[in-house]
């Protein structure tokens, strides 16, 4: 039986090497996957207006939001960020804004 | 422990990014909040039912769920969830487990509410120590759109699509919370997400550490199948919640408690209007639609007020 | 020596699930396999296993939890018949493709409709393409070594599989019996050490996902090997269960074949009236012989090759219909199975015992007296009949 995981499984594999059942034996191997490049509209921060209040961060379906360590907001992840714009619209304080993704 | 929402953010998020629901969607907010709640140290076993989140979480070979997940069929997570959790009671009375594991089901309306149901009764009636996690967007959005026993009075669906003769959904939306209420469960509760998710967070950490069968409806937006613009999730939510047309509450072994009542309950027409599924109740001549809409809610309203002894 | 006892096969089967002490069992009532999970749940009550048994609300929910529970690391099993299987066949599907090695007694039983209760073949055979090995009794104690030995023929390959007696007429009546000592039943079946495990709790696995067609072919094509290598997986235990017990299995019986001029191939309990016959005929000069199917899935083309090519013509017997306006299942088989075949004889197809269709000693004499004229006259005639119909 085999037990690869999702960096080495390709449209190559064979069937004597596929996972049984197509069982995926690690977790969240999704993280290899870019789901950024979705987004038409980015979310931008400006630090200056965020009062670091974290309403932004559980609303993210995409996990884009990090709250690091000390308890503050980071960066968005653009990579998984689909750019919904969920945040910025409930961001109390006008710091997050929606500007074109120019990629 | 009062709740704090930087001490909740700062839990082990237990859904990865790179999944492949859509932009703005509900249901994945709902799983990272419902799974934050897990505490640290616990492992949480997810059974999905199909639908949306479950394909869109696992295209082999990337899943987004960090600890085991395990997908069956549409109609069984409940069943499937309780022989995961038999399979623990086993194990331990067996000596062959020592950590604690909690288990917890993520389904659709359509795999709760619809094909789902005799499973989740199963479940329930039964009083596995699980949680059934319904993400309620009201209608089969992974097949694009169709109606269910949950979808609302009149929404235009793809199989209710207001037409000229018949105006959308002709039933009102299935009372499942209540249906739960029924199995005699510990725990049942319904909420969405409000403010700075004190509501749900809580009531997910009751229904996890409550033991015994617990169930949590969700209502969780779909900008695709409701047809609002994405970034307008947590309007939409709010104004569910303060028209009382999804109200908060919670059942404690039996026991009805309201969890937030509005202080000025405002008009449906305030939830309804952001909607496209609604727009055809408010062209000239419809309006009688908007008033039935709005007696069902009063009448669900006043009935739940009087179990929560308000 | 082993244990005699008198038992009705779905009692010999819930003893063998007893002896086995498994760790899970989910189950709905229906007849005729109801006993089994009656006796087991007593079993379970009166302490005398420790297995943890559900009583679920449906057939369908009963395979759920035994695939939720298998994938959770433990012994799953479950119990039942016709529409109960049926209405499990989505489930089955999904056990065999998540290689979860669930084990299913099967009482087989007819399909409404019309309701029936009685036995024939149907259900099982309306279930033959899910990806489950089936092992199919002649006798309660054929029932009860099948059982013993599913275990360790499931998890070698990682494929679930159905144990299959013939509803009431095996299922119900008492026969004399011989059952093997709880230690060595025990060292015998083994520990299971699960493949797929979601409470492995250093290495999370998501089980079920979505396979895209880059891979779901790939994937098929694994789990077709694992058929494949069942055969061998059956001939090794069915031959170590012989050495311990005096009782060798293998893929099919054969009976009175070595000389025989004509044969016929047959599953379940009518081998046993079948054999009746053969004796008969054989005291009156007739070289007739058969072939008992024990594993139909994975199908035994090599033992149907070796055990027909020395025949001029036979029969299958089949205990359920296709409506193809063709043939039952396992006249298909046999026959996709000889085609290749370097010498192959003539064969017709016989539909017999359905819903409960007695079926008698002079039933299988009138048989042997048609595939004698095909191997006569070398005309096969309609190849698509029935038995003990009224015309």
């Amino acid at each position: 039986m085999s037990f690869m995981k999702a960096k080495d499984i390709n449209e190559h594999i064979t069937w004597k090497d596929i996972t049984p059942g197509c069982a995926i034996f690690e977790g969240a191997s999704s993280e290899l996957v870019e789901t950024g490049d979705w987004r038409t509209l980015k979310p931008v921060i400006n630090w200056d207006k965020c009062k670091q209040c974290l309403l932004c961060a559980p609303v993210c379906p995409d996990m884009s939001i990090p709250v690091n360590a000390d308890g503050k907001r980071g960066d968005f992840n653009y990579f998984f960020c689909k750019g919904c714009g969920i945040c910025a619209n409930t961001c109390p304080f006008g710091a997050i804004e929606m500007v074109k993704d120019e990629k | 422990m009062s709740y704090n929402l930087k001490e909740n953010l700062l839990r082990e998020e237990r859904l990865a990014g790179g999944h492949r629901m859509c932009a703005g969607c509900g249901s994945p907010i709902a799983v990272r909040t419902v799974l934050r709640q897990v505490e640290p140290g616990d492992h949480a076993i997810v059974c999905n039912a199909t639908g949306c989140l479950e394909v869109s979480t696992s295209v082999y070979p990337y899943t987004s769920w960090k600890g085991s997940w395990i997908h069956n069929a549409f109609e069984n997570a409940g069943a499937t969830l309780s022989g995961v959790e038999t399979a623990y009671r086993a194990l331990k009375k067996r000596g062959k487990l020592d950590d604690t594991y909690k288990f917890i089901a993520f389904g659709g309306d359509g795999g709760t509410y619809d094909i789902g149901f005799q499973s989740l009764s199963g479940a329930m009636e039964r009083g596995h120590d699980l949680v059934y996690v319904c993400y309620d967007n009201e209608a089969y959005m992974n097949t694009g759109i169709q109606r269910s026993s949950s979808t609302p009075h009149f929404a235009d669906t793809t199989t209710t699509p207001a037409g000229k003769v018949i105006p959308g959904k002709l039933q009102q939306k299935k009372n499942l919370t209540k249906i739960m209420v029924a199995h005699n469960v510990p725990y049942v509760a319904q909420t969405t997400f409000i403010g700075n998710f004190k509501d749900i967070s809580e009531k997910a950490h009751k229904a996890i550490y409550t033991p015994g069968a617990a169930f949590l409806n969700v209502m969780a937006p779909c900008p695709r199948g409701w047809r609002y613009p994405t970034e307008k999730l947590m309007e939409v939510t709010k104004a569910a919640v303060e028209t009382c047309v999804w109200p908060l509450y919670e059942v404690i072994d039996g026991k009805y408690i309201l969890s937030y009542k509005p202080k000025n309950k405002l008009p449906v027409e305030e939830y309804l209007k952001m909607q496209g599924r609604f727009a055809h109740m408010f062209k000239p001549g419809n309006e009688w639609m908007i008033e039935e809409v709005q007696k069902e809610v009063d009448r669900n309203w006043e009935e739940l007020l009087q179990l929560c002894g308000e | 020596m082993g244990i005699r006892e008198r038992l009705s096969g779905n009692e010999a089967t819930a003893y063998a699930m007893k002896q086995i002490n498994p760790d899970v069992m989910g189950a709905f009532p229906i007849t005729p396999s109801t006993e089994i999970p009656q006796y087991f749940a007593a079993y379970v009550d009166n302490g005398e296993v420790d297995t943890e048994f559900i009583a679920v609300e449906s057939e369908h929910s009963a395979m759920s939890t035994c695939i939720g529970a298998e994938a959770a690391g433990c012994r799953a099993i479950s119990a039942t018949s016709s529409c109960g299987l049926c209405y499990m066949t989505e489930m089955l599907y999904v056990a065999a493709s998540d290689r979860l090695p669930i084990t299913l007694a099967v009482s087989t039983r007819a399909l409404s409709g019309p309701i029936n209760i009685n036995n024939d073949h149907s259900d099982a055979m309306g279930v033959r393409d899910t990806g489950w090995i089936q092992l199919h009794a002649e006798t309660n104690q054929e029932m009860y070594d099948n059982y013993l030995q599913a275990m360790r023929i499931g998890e070698a390959v990682g494929l679930p599989i159905m144990v299959c007696q013939d509803g009431f007429i095996t299922s119900h009546a008492i026969e004399n019996i011989e059952l093997v000592e709880d230690d060595k039943v025990k060292a015998f079946v083994g520990e299971y050490k699960p493949v797929i495990n979601i409470m492995d709790k250093d290495h999370p696995v998501s089980v079920g996902p979505y396979a895209v067609p880059t891979y779901y072919m790939e994937a098929k094509r694994q789990q077709a090997q694992a058929m494949i290598d069942a055969k061998d997986v059956i001939r090794k235990v069915g031959k170590e269960f012989g050495e311990m017990t005096g009782r060798s299995y293998g893929l099919v019986e054969e009976y009175m074949m070595d000389d025989a001029e004509v044969a016929i191939v047959i599953m379940g309990s009518s081998a046993g009236t079948a054999k009746e016959a053969i004796q008969e005929l054989r005291a009156e000069g007739h070289k007739v012989g058969l072939i008992k199917i024990r594993a139909f899935r994975p199908f035994p083309k090599e033992e149907i090759i070796a055990g027909l090519s020395k025949v001029k013509a036979f029969a299958v017997m089949d205990k359920a219909d296709s409506f193809s306006a063709l043939c039952g299942p396992i006249y298909a088989d046999t026959c996709a199975a000889l085609y290749t075949a370097p010498t192959r004889p003539l064969g017709i197809n016989y539909i017999y015992g359905l819903g409960g269709r007695d079926v008698r000693v002079d039933s299988i004499k009138h048989v042997f007296a048609e595939v004698e004229k095909v191997a006569a006259t070398g005309e096969v005639g309609e190849t698509y009949r029935y038995l003990d119909v009224r015309e």
